[in-house]
């Protein structure tokens, strides 16, 4: 049960895994996540399926390491189990044909984009597609994001690679060429799904965001993960995880991603000796 | 002194027995629990006290009609395999209720020798004796199998591992039908692992009484979310021939006061899960956090918040707040775990009331500003409505906060089976005595129906649904 199939780096801390998981591979749509523990002493953590065979039976996971739970799973190898896999959680995208869908990927969020970009084309859209990376590096998935998109358009904070600049400014260029976007839909680090909101915002263009809030249970029996959203209280892990950017508060999102900043440290401190 | 003939009158003069407790201030630096349990001479002690009333309205104030007097007569004669197989008539979990019943309101309260001694505190301590007698069976390590009918070819799905799920399967399986537990969460137990702490309610006994089932031949299959992996429709395509639905009150309500979402605020829910089912009180052995906080207030006044209180004191907190809009006697808790936590030091703020609670620069709570409040006329609970007094607003520094002022039924089974009909609540509609639901096939029991009721009330509904199910399955009548 759970056993990973198949590992291995994309970048220095990011991998993909494909676990064997019938009856979630079966199930699962795109926008939906999963919660797993890597062991029994572990903590309950959430990442977004990538990708998924039900005929096969298995699910892909793309993981950045940024804490302890990432690294341990980093270094499990085909042929291990995971302790607990739980899923599919969460509600899924709602694809539809808008028309012309802009997907915006910044660093590992690009990773759960794929999925949607692929649905989202597979339902009629024109899909347009932003991959924002720091570096040349940390642009992942490129070749499999050109296959599930019409256009493709990077942006490096640094240059190296396509657009010098951030996501929003590759979403400004496609606004300035005169493109029309029916949707957004922003997938990255917070700071990035904020700011693009912002300027999607102003041209009134509807954004969805996916969130990745910390989680306990994942089943809405909590409230670990709740976010404020039009002024209302929603929990990720039941209500969304995709919510309109444009009423997202997020920063009071980014205060809470902080809150256990001091215990994560810890737990990497100590995983190094 | 010949046990047998002793008076009524000789009865009613034997002292409560003591139960021995660890010492509060020790205590709050371990998760252990803290009565020890009567022993053998003291239970026996105990048990001298019951007067064997021939109408035992002890036995009519218990959700699930053990057989107290029986029970209690065995364990004076020093017979305690055959006490605990007396109780396990009717009620499979002694070890858990009789740790966590609010017996006060129930068998105890009902006692005549507590009536006769004008206290329910002077009651026969039913629960304790209940609790010596699973304890004694559970030492032994050899719980009976009970005998298991052959194979009926039916099948059984069963959604939630909670006191009303366990109860369903123990009863079902023994009828010989094929029995399979779905359960959300990667350790079994609901409540029983998540909500209630370890030092009320060890988590050895748990997993032991799910290791009973087991050893009955039910299937346990654990990070399966009806409504997500299969919805209870797709449970019947798959072949199950009939559904209980347990899925418990797993809905945190919040007070909806500014700054809820401040770091440091807590559902009592996510507190005590994280404390208890991902064991943080470990951390960094283990691997999920929680808070490190020093001044904690606490909102409610039920076993939760009492739970919370004494949680946050054994991670460390130097004040504990229990912040609470009644009085004392209007506190849903059970009586022992009030005292428990007053012992250990936990500051009781009766008919105070939070109003809002501010935050620093970091997004981290502070402060909670509270109203004082007085007792108005009562209101559809029959307890007096609290109403605050203007202008005694007051500041408490705070750098956590636990809501646990109650929980509703966990919508995602209904939500994904719009052919279960609930009430303006969420609660699943069941019928009284069969505990089925609108839905040919299904039957529902225990918070779920309930709201957030007791482990007690839950077994005694999934009693009602084994039978009822097993009836279904017999005759295929719905």
């Amino acid at each position: 049960m759970n056993k990973i199939l198949e590992k291995s780096f994309i970048t220095s801390d990011v991998f993909t895994m494909k676990v064997e998981s019938p009856y979630i591979a079966r199930k699962r749509k795109a926008g939906q996540f999963i919660i797993l523990r890597t062991c029994d002493k572990g903590e309950r953590i959430p990442l977004t399926i990538a990708d998924a065979n039900g005929k096969e039976g298995w699910i892909e996971l793309i993981v950045q390491v940024v804490g302890k739970t990432t690294k341990e799973l980093s270094m499990m190898e085909p042929g291990d189990s995971l302790c607990d896999l739980v899923g599919p959680l969460g509600r899924p995208t709602h694809i539809k044909d808008y028309g012309t869908v802009l997907i915006v990927g910044g660093g590992i969020g690009i990773a759960p984009s794929h999925p949607i970009a692929q649905a989202m084309k597979a339902a009629g859209n024109r899909v347009v597609s932003i991959l924002g990376g720091r570096t040349k590096e940390l642009v992942i998935m490129e070749d499999k994001m050109r296959a599930a998109s019409d256009r493709v358009l990077i942006t490096t904070d640094d240059g190296s690679y396509g657009m010098k600049g951030m996501v929003t400014d590759g979403i400004q260029k496609l606004i300035d060429d005169g493109v029309n976007i029916d949707l957004v839909v922003a997938i990255g680090p917070p700071v990035m799904m904020k700011f693009v909101s912002l300027l999607t915002k102003k041209y009134e263009i509807p954004t969805l965001v996916s969130l990745n809030t910390i989680m306990v249970d994942g089943t809405g029996m909590c409230g670990a993960c709740r976010v404020s959203v039009g002024g209302e209280t929603k929990f990720v892990c039941v209500d969304g995880p995709e919510f309109d950017g444009h009423s997202v508060d997020f920063d009071e999102m980014m205060k809470r991603q902080r809150m256990y900043e001091e215990q994560e440290k810890e737990s990497v401190d100590r995983m190094g000796s | 002194m010949d046990e047998k003939n002793l008076t009524p009158k000789e009865r009613l003069k034997i002292p409560p027995q003591e139960m021995p407790e660890q010492d509060a201030a020790e205590r709050i630096h371990n998760v252990d629990e803290v009565p020890y349990g009567f022993t053998a001479e003291m239970a026996k002690a105990e048990a001298m006290r019951c007067l064997q009333c021939k109408k035992a309205p002890c036995v009519a104030g218990c959700p699930v009609e053990i057989d107290i007097p029986a029970f209690i007569s065995l364990i004076l004669e020093g017979k305690f395999r055959e006490s605990i197989n007396k109780i396990k008539e009717t009620n499979i979990l002694p070890a858990v209720c009789g740790r966590v019943c609010p017996q006060e309101e129930q068998c105890q309260k009902t006692c005549i020798v507590g009536k006769s001694l004008k206290d329910t505190q002077k009651a026969v301590q039913i629960g304790k004796l209940e609790r010596f007698a699973a304890d004694w069976e559970m030492e032994r390590g050899e719980a009976e199998v009970p005998k298991i009918n052959p194979p009926t070819g039916k099948r059984v799905a069963i959604v939630g591992s909670g006191p009303a799920g366990l109860t369903v399967a123990a009863d079902v399986r023994r009828e010989g039908h094929e029995v399979t537990i779905f359960e959300a969460l990667h350790k079994p137990g609901g409540v029983l692992i998540y909500g209630i702490p370890e030092f009320r309610l060890p988590k050895r006994i748990v997993v032991r009484e799910v290791e009973n089932l087991e050893k009955m031949g039910v299937e346990l299959k654990r990070n399966m979310v009806i409504g997500k992996v299969f919805t209870v429709d797709e449970l019947f395509e798959e072949g199950y021939d009939t559904v209980f639905v347990g899925t418990g009150a797993g809905l945190p309500m919040f007070m909806r006061i500014p700054g809820e979402n401040l770091n440091g605020v807590y559902s009592a829910n996510e507190y005590l899960t994280r404390a208890n089912l991902m064991q943080a009180y470990s951390f960094p052995e283990t691997d999920t956090p929680i808070a490190r906080s020093k001044n904690v207030a606490v909102f409610g006044g039920g076993n939760v918040a009492m739970d919370s209180a004494r949680t946050a004191l054994r991670l460390g907190a130097e004040n504990v707040y229990l912040v609470y809009r009644r009085s004392r006697t209007e506190m849903p808790a059970r009586i022992e775990e009030v005292h428990h936590a007053e012992e250990e030091g936990v500051q009781f703020r009766l008919l105070q009331n939070p109003i809002r609670l501010i935050g620093d620069d970091d997004g981290w709570i502070k402060q909670v500003e509270c109203i004082k409040m007085e007792l108005g006329e009562p209101d559809q609970s029959g307890r007096r409505r609290p109403v605050p007094i203007e202008g005694s607003e007051f500041k408490l520094d705070v750098d956590a906060c636990i809501v646990a002022i109650g929980n509703s039924s966990n919508p995602l089974v209904p939500d994904t089976t719009p052919d279960i009909d609930t009430n303006k609540w969420g609660n699943i509609i069941a019928d009284e005595e069969t505990l089925k639901t609108s839905k040919k096939g299904v039957f529902a029991g225990g918070d779920i129906v309930l709201g957030a009721a007791t482990v007690i009330l839950a077994m005694g509904q999934g009693r009602k649904a084994a039978v009822a199910i097993n009836e279904y399955l017999r005759t295929g009548e719905w």
